[in-house]
């Protein structure tokens, strides 16, 4: 009885295996059967596309390689014109730093111009001397100097005129003594290394001493002790000015003096011939 | 083409030269010189000007009292007022913009800055 039971079991057991495997099969079938039409759908795609490829016109291999000659050509010519903007563009920096320069000296010269212009404007004494101040102030940017004259009988330099000082404090100077005194006999101009340290200056000690100098004669000193609070240093156009100062503010002062000289001696003789014809 | 006019109170007439000589190279511009306040409030009755440049120091009145004085008149309420001075400390730039000032410039000058401000302020190209 036992037997035939285990039997029957054996029996239902390789049934239900057979049915699993039946299953499987049927289900392996049926992803085939999915995949056979789906290629089916592909290959009918595939000869569509290959329709419309050979309907299409073709292009000669001439025409094709002349094309593309095009192209290489325009592309050859593309880098040629972005290099040449490149260029362009450099050079076109290199006119705008050239216009800053041509600017810059520019206003260098009108500056010149218009102290040259100013100084040689009058024979008047003291509008020269006003001149020489309105200059060092509106173009140097001086707050305190003076203009030290040489008294050719005493050989001493006395302040003439000066801009934010006390002249009474300020002593003569003996040709020869001090910073003053030697850029009065040496004819060469006297920058102090580091205007910064304001210690260091004095009456006989300034930052800048120019000489006022006709061919090489020393007329007198142009003196700065100190500068405008904005101004920090002396630019390449300050230089200039000095420069300028130098020689046209001498003349314009020597010619001055000469002119109010001469017309005090005209002035007397006149008065002595009017007594004498009257 | 308009003509835009420009008055310029400076006690200094290198002053007066230098700035005028920067400001000749714009085309359609007159320029009217005045040596202190007192002859640049004369020379702004005589005619309407576009912008006005003016120095702090000067004797008879000052470019301060001239600038408070240019503001209180209808006629020039909104005209650029420059002010090119020594005076560089804050409180005299702060005074003077707080007066009606438009822009502060201290000396020495560079033209071409000057230039470049009064093309700004009057839109020309």
């Amino acid at each position: 009885m036992e037997k035939k039971d285990e039997k029957e079991r054996n029996i239902f057991e390789r049934a239900e295996e057979f049915l699993q495997v039946f299953k499987k099969g049927a289900e392996f079938t049926q992803e085939l059967l999915r995949t056979n039409e789906q290629l089916r759908y592909r290959v009918l795609q595939l000869e569509e596309e290959n329709k419309s490829l050979k309907s299409s016109p073709k292009i000669p291999d001439k025409q094709y390689e002349e094309l593309a000659k095009q192209i290489e050509a325009l592309k050859q010519e593309r880098e040629e014109i972005n290099k040449r903007i490149k260029e362009i563009e450099n050079e076109n920096r290199d006119f705008a730093q050239r216009y800053v320069e041509v600017e810059e000296e520019n206003n260098n010269l009108a500056n010149l111009y218009i102290a040259s212009y100013q100084l040689h404007s009058t024979l008047d004494f003291k509008e020269v001397l006003q001149i020489i101040l309105e200059i060092i102030i509106n173009l140097i940017g001086a707050e305190e100097f003076g203009i030290f004259l040489l008294d050719e009988k005493t050989h001493e330099l006395k302040i003439m005129a000066s801009e934010g000082i006390d002249e009474t404090q300020v002593p003569s100077v003996t040709m020869g003594v001090g910073t003053i005194g030697r850029v009065a006999k040496s004819g060469e101009p006297y920058f102090m290394e580091d205007i910064s340290d304001p210690s260091k200056i004095n009456w006989l000690n300034p930052m800048v001493a120019i000489p006022l100098k006709i061919k090489e004669h020393v007329i007198g000193v142009i003196v700065i002790y100190k500068l405008l609070q904005q101004k920090k240093n002396f630019t390449p156009l300050d230089h200039e000015l000095f420069t300028l100062l130098a020689g046209h503010a001498a003349t314009a002062i020597f010619s001055s003096k000469l002119y109010s000289e001469s017309e005090r001696k005209l002035s007397t003789i006149q008065g002595f011939i009017d007594l004498l014809t009257k | 083409m308009d003509e835009y006019k420009i008055l310029i109170v400076e006690d200094s007439p290198t002053m007066r030269q230098l700035i005028a000589f920067s400001l000749k190279r714009l085309k359609n511009i007159k320029i009217v010189e005045a040596s202190d306040g007192v002859d640049g409030l004369k020379k702004l009755s005589q005619d309407t000007f576009n912008l006005i440049i003016t120095d702090i120091n000067m004797p008879v009145m000052d470019g301060l009292k001239l600038v408070s004085l240019i503001r209180k008149d209808a006629v020039y309420k909104s005209v650029p007022i420059f002010i090119i001075t020594t005076e560089g400390g804050q409180e005299d730039r702060e005074r003077a913009m707080a007066l009606g000032a438009n822009a502060y410039i201290t000396k020495p000058i560079s033209g071409p800055q000057v230039l470049e401000m009064v093309k700004s302020y009057l839109n020309i190209k």
